[in-house]
């Protein structure tokens, strides 16, 4: 026998609840590590380089409109290849709550700068010509059964028609594909923005967001930093971002994500500090007696309160470890879903931040209990349990 | 021969709630290498208090209790435990084995404390269970043992570092007759074949005429010492 396999036979003294503690850190770490993936993913500074696409957006909300005006100053900055226009419908599907992006574009610029997507070129034509077109994703269609010619009526929230009707009827003349789409719930639904501008009630002229494609991808960040510095002292100041970065902020306005995570990761080490420290209390009342008797055969006071701190440590490590992998396995699997709020992944930082709190949760854990059987008087001990 | 317990003007008090228990009052008391004392009393005599001070888990008051040539009372903390581990063998009437441990391995345990190699360390234990006669019982755990089988396990626990001196408080007292007997023709042959001295606290008439020498405490005083 070694002394650590000393420390495993105690761990098993009640294997049921060791498992279930040793269960319990694993999902903590698991969850920490997903959470600081998310946390990381949404406040990673962004990186330009080689991108070749970048979205201009207001630079202080993205819940701003930009005037339509910007489209022709984007287009003549340098290294600018091509530009489409965006804009935020909101609505609600059949009145029922049920919603996807619905977003008015310009259909031939934006399925050009969107040249991935893949959409028959009679059906793009037909979205070009019919002024209440609107195309959908296969995904979308095929979860509401629409078929070409149906009639898809939006009951808008943001946009009230000139006649302050907010009931918006739309033709689907279209269904597109979007193969590197590797999520399936791609949803967005778009409709013909000439139609919109004409219809809608108030914010004429303005849009909510340009695509731009750019010559060369290594000169992305030359790029975005030329577009806002174009509108700096306008009224409508820009932020140029990559897709990643603004799919991101989108997230973002359900809240600061960030904090959340904070919050709830505090929430959870705090519920699974008092979970492990009442199981080391537990053990250590119930190992009392075998605690006198190490001390009557030899072993120091500082031995037998480090053999009770270690067994701690190799519940929180063990678990810690564990559950990183796991996360990590896991961020394998799901970020090409998450691709387009960006890369979900766990750091060198996170994972060592992970293991330091398993280390720290060890320590703390057991400090009281190792204190106590530091301090315990072998003979009162032992006189205990006879 | 020369004396391995050498306890002088021995006073044990305790304190509860600001009142003093004196345990021991003045105990003098000399055991020689080798010896097999039996220390006998009712309850309450102070005859664990002083297995405990012989032990090294306790310390007197005042006096002085001078064990294997070093004077306990002076050696603090790691050093007292260090002690123990070298010259002491504890042998408890309720056995206080690990239950998670298979009898070779709660035998092992206080090789742990010394420098030995794994498998010097697992031969010492089967050796030591070897003595005791249970080496076929070396892989059961304790619930698999019977009372007697598992007072065997703690006495060869209590020898297997090559400790001097095994301290038996009331080994027999949890036992039958017949495991009793056994018991402490084992505690003989460990004392008049490996020269183990051996401290005994028991209860028991017919146990204490195992020892050579058998002391009775009443009342915290070492009253009368009978051959």
């Amino acid at each position: 026998m070694t002394s650590f396999g000393f420390l495993l036979a105690n761990l098993g003294r009640k294997p049921v609840r060791t498992w279930l503690t040793f269960f319990c850190i694993i999902v903590c770490f698991l969850l920490f590590g997903l959470l600081r993936s998310v946390g990381t993913a949404f406040t990673a500074p962004p990186n330009l380089s080689g991108v070749e696409r970048l979205v201009v957006s207001p630079k202080y909300s993205i819940i701003d409109p930009l005037p339509i005006s910007h489209m022709r100053q984007v287009r003549s900055v340098p290294g600018v290849e091509a530009a489409a226009h965006a804009d935020w419908f909101g609505g609600n599907y059949l009145d029922l709550g049920l919603a996807f992006p619905t977003i008015p574009v310009k259909p031939m610029e934006y399925f050009d700068l969107y040249s991935e997507y893949q959409i028959p070129q009679a059906q793009l034509e037909a979205f070009e010509n019919t002024r209440t077109g609107a195309v959908a994703s296969r995904g979308t269609a095929e979860r509401f059964d629409w078929r070409i010619g149906d009639v898809i009526p939006i009951v808008a929230d943001i946009y009230p028609k000139m006649d302050g009707s907010l009931l918006w009827e739309f033709e689907l003349v279209g269904i597109y594909d979007r193969p590197d789409q590797t999520s399936g719930n791609f949803e967005d639904f778009y409709i013909h923005y000439d139609y919109f501008e004409e219809a809608k009630q108030h914010s004429k002229g303005m849009i909510g967001w340009i695509a731009v494609r750019v010559e060369n991808p290594d000169a992305a960040a030359e790029v975005a930093s030329a577009i806002d510095a174009r509108f700096e002292n306008s009224r409508d100041p820009t932020r140029t971002m990559t897709e990643n970065e603004y799919n991101a902020q989108f997230a973002q306005q359900i809240g600061n994500i960030g904090l959340m995570v904070t919050m709830i990761l505090a929430a959870v080490f705090f519920s699974i500090l008092l979970l492990v420290s009442n199981t080391m209390f537990q053990a250590f009342r119930e190992r009392l007696r075998d605690l006198g008797v190490l001390k009557a055969l030899g072993f120091s006071d500082g031995q037998v309160a480090r053999m009770i701190i270690y067994e701690a440590l190799i519940l929180t490590l063990g678990g810690g470890v564990v559950g990183l992998l796991l996360c990590y396995g896991l961020l394998i699997m799901v970020s090409p879903i998450l691709q387009i709020y960006g890369t979900f992944t766990l750091d060198a930082l996170s994972l060592a931040l992970g293991l330091a709190t398993a280390l720290v949760l060890g320590v703390v854990v057991s400090a009281v209990p190792a204190i106590r059987a530091r301090s315990a008087p072998v003979v009162e001990v032992l006189r205990a349990r006879a | 021969m020369t004396n391995i317990i050498d306890i002088r003007s021995l006073t044990k008090t305790y304190w509860r709630g600001g009142e003093a228990i004196h345990v021991l009052s003045g105990i003098h008391l000399t055991i020689r290498d080798g010896g097999y004392v039996a220390l006998m009393g009712p309850s309450g005599s102070g005859k664990t208090t002083l297995l405990n001070m012989i032990g090294g888990l306790d310390k007197p008051s005042k006096g002085s209790v001078e064990v294997c040539g070093v004077e306990i009372g002076q050696l603090k903390g790691s050093a007292l435990a260090k002690w123990r581990s070298h010259n002491i063998g504890f042998v408890f009437q309720f056995y206080n084995l690990m239950d998670v441990l298979t009898a070779q391995r709660n035998v092992e345990l206080p090789l742990l404390l010394t420098k030995l190699s794994r498998k010097e360390r697992r031969e010492r234990a089967l050796t030591a269970l070897e003595i005791v006669g249970l080496a076929d019982r070396a892989k059961h755990k304790p619930a698999e043992l019977s009372g007697g089988q598992l007072q065997r396990v703690a006495i060869a626990r209590a020898l297997v570092a090559d400790q001097r001196i095994l301290v038996c408080d009331e080994p027999t007292g949890d036992l039958d007759r017949t495991a009793a007997n056994q018991i402490l023709d084992l505690l003989e042959i460990l004392n008049s074949r490996h020269g183990k001295t051996i401290v005994m606290v028991t209860h028991d008439p017919e146990a204490a005429k195992h020892a050579h020498e058998c002391l009775h405490l009443d009342k915290g005083r070492l009253t009368r010492e009978a051959a």
